[in-house]
């Protein structure tokens, strides 16, 4: 149980029986009146804010979300399966849960994946991931909007600009945090 | 390069601490404005003890103990039994403590300057207060009018000056009594009408609804209101003042009923301030106001965290 005065930005609570994260946190007290405590919240679920006015006196209900390391299986008409490798149970992830996290998903890629009372409500990926280049036209020089950099497509669709040595076939190393290239994968 | 970055000689501790350097100069050079300006109209600078036995009993202001004392939240009652005392003009600045108050514009202990004079009430101080800002603001070479978070703000006189009626009547389209009535002051006051406030010139918000006055004076011609104001720039709230309440009886019956309403919430009760209510039996007419040092800097350095204003914060000693 927290109370009013523990609130902070992402903390996780409960509100409705749906998890909520603070995306936003401000302190106020206006001149000799109370503390209050002002908070944006997102619904983890749906992604829905919320803009709410807390004082002291309220309190919440701490929201309780475990996280599963699973194995991405497939993809079927926008919805992502897992499998828990220790008793092969299978959990699925809609296009909207997903989010960029497809742009990284590969065969059997380790997940950790996150449960609000048993139901799957997001993916947290690996911080860097290997994927092989489908797709990479040759360098024209020159090209000073872009920059030393070209564009080039993986094994997901994924589309980002890469130095101009990368070639077709090749492995290269994404950070998913950013969705950047980070070097190659030498064989 | 950025803070704690491999190749970095400073910790990151130590960048953030050395990339406040302009502020404390520009927060120095501030105080010293604002000495001076006291100091050329006469005023005492005094120092009151930050260790006292009973703080004033507000119901949402609650001091930290100490040695079985409390850290004083304001100087006020200290500075009033001087007032009193055949002082007419005071000013201090002085660090105050309130638990529990950290926020962008909060800090559990903080910089106030207060002052207060006799024989004046609260209309005459609020033009003390616009000239002493205008004067702080062209000694730091900042001019009659400073840019705070992307707006112009004009400090030349008279303010902009604003009821609580007047003002929950256009931004809230209620009456300050209704919504004190639903307990709903406070919330529509932050989240309606501040964020109002103060934003091509500063605004006096004045004539609180009598509840909200523990210290304040009542307007002699409505006692529905009691004669205070709050300073408003660019939505941040910056000082608070009001003709001071002498009549040592009413006083009493204000902190019995803001002790009992402490006591209701379950909040540590203060022992009743006795030798300042019998000073007060003796304190001639007077008005006196707060002003936060660190928000005012915060102004000038044109900053949105009350952080990037001080030396240390809390998280940081």
């Amino acid at each position: 149980m927290y109370n009013a005065s523990d609130l902070r930005k992402n903390l996780k609570v409960q509100i409705d029986n749906e998890p909520y994260v603070i995306t936003e946190f401000r302190f106020s007290k206006p001149g000799k009146g109370q503390s209050l405590y002002r908070c944006k919240l997102k619904n983890m679920i749906t992604g829905v804010i919320l803009d709410r006015t807390y004082r002291s006196g309220d309190t919440f209900e701490q929201a309780i979300l475990k996280e599963r390391r699973m194995q991405y299986l497939y993809n079927q008409e926008n919805e992502f399966c897992f499998m828990d490798v220790e008793n092969y149970e299978q959990v699925f992830l809609s296009l909207d849960q997903i989010g960029d996290a497809k742009n990284y998903l590969t065969d059997n890629l380790e997940v950790d994946i996150l449960l609000f009372e048993d139901n799957p409500i997001g993916i947290t990926l690996p911080n860097f991931v290997d994927l092989a280049v489908t797709r990479a036209d040759p360098w024209v020089k020159g090209d000073s909007v872009a920059g030393d950099t070209k564009p080039v497509t993986m094994e997901t669709g994924y589309v980002l600009r890469v130095p101009p040595f990368v070639e077709e076939g090749g492995k290269l190393t994404i950070d998913t945090r950013t969705g950047e290239y980070v070097t190659r994968v030498k064989e | 390069m950025s803070p704690g970055s491999k190749n970095n000689p400073f910790p990151a501790k130590q960048m953030i601490l050395a990339g406040r350097k302009q502020y404390l100069w520009l927060r120095a050079r501030m105080i010293q404005a604002m000495r001076l300006f006291f100091i050329e109209h006469d005023y005492l600078e005094v120092e009151t003890p930050q260790l006292i036995p009973a703080p004033a009993p507000e119901p949402h202001i609650h001091a930290i103990s100490a040695d079985n004392l409390f850290l004083h939240t304001s100087p006020e009652l200290c500075m009033k039994r001087l007032l009193g005392a055949g002082y007419p003009k005071i000013f201090q600045i002085c660090k105050c403590f309130r638990h529990a108050e950290r926020g962008n514009l909060h800090m559990p202990e903080f910089t106030m300057l207060e002052w207060y004079r006799t024989g004046i009430d609260y209309m005459a101080l609020m033009e003390e207060c616009e000239a002493m800002i205008l004067s702080v603001s062209r000694s730091l070479g900042a001019g009659d009018s400073i840019n705070y978070q992307g707006k112009e703000i004009d400090l030349k006189y008279p303010w902009e000056r604003l009821s609580v009626g007047e003002a929950f009547d256009r931004f809230a389209s209620l009456t300050p009594e209704t919504a004190i009535g639903m307990g709903i002051f406070d919330k529509v006051m932050v989240e309606k009408i501040e964020p109002n406030l103060g934003m091509a010139r500063p605004t006096i918000l004045y004539d609180y609804p009598a509840p909200l006055a523990a210290l304040a004076r009542l307007k002699p011609e409505n006692k529905k209101l009691a004669e205070r104001f709050e300073i408003y720039l660019a939505g941040l709230e910056l000082a608070n003042g009001f003709s001071e309440l002498t009549d040592a009886r009413e006083q009493r019956d204000r902190f019995e009923r803001d002790r009992k309403q402490s006591s209701y919430l379950g909040k540590q009760v203060y022992p009743m301030p006795e030798k300042f209510l019998k000073d007060l039996e003796k304190m001639p007419r007077a008005a006196g106001i707060a002003l936060g040092v660190d928000r005012l800097a915060m102004i000038f350095a044109d900053r949105s965290e009350i952080d990037d204003v001080v030396t240390f914060t809390p998280e940081e000693v």
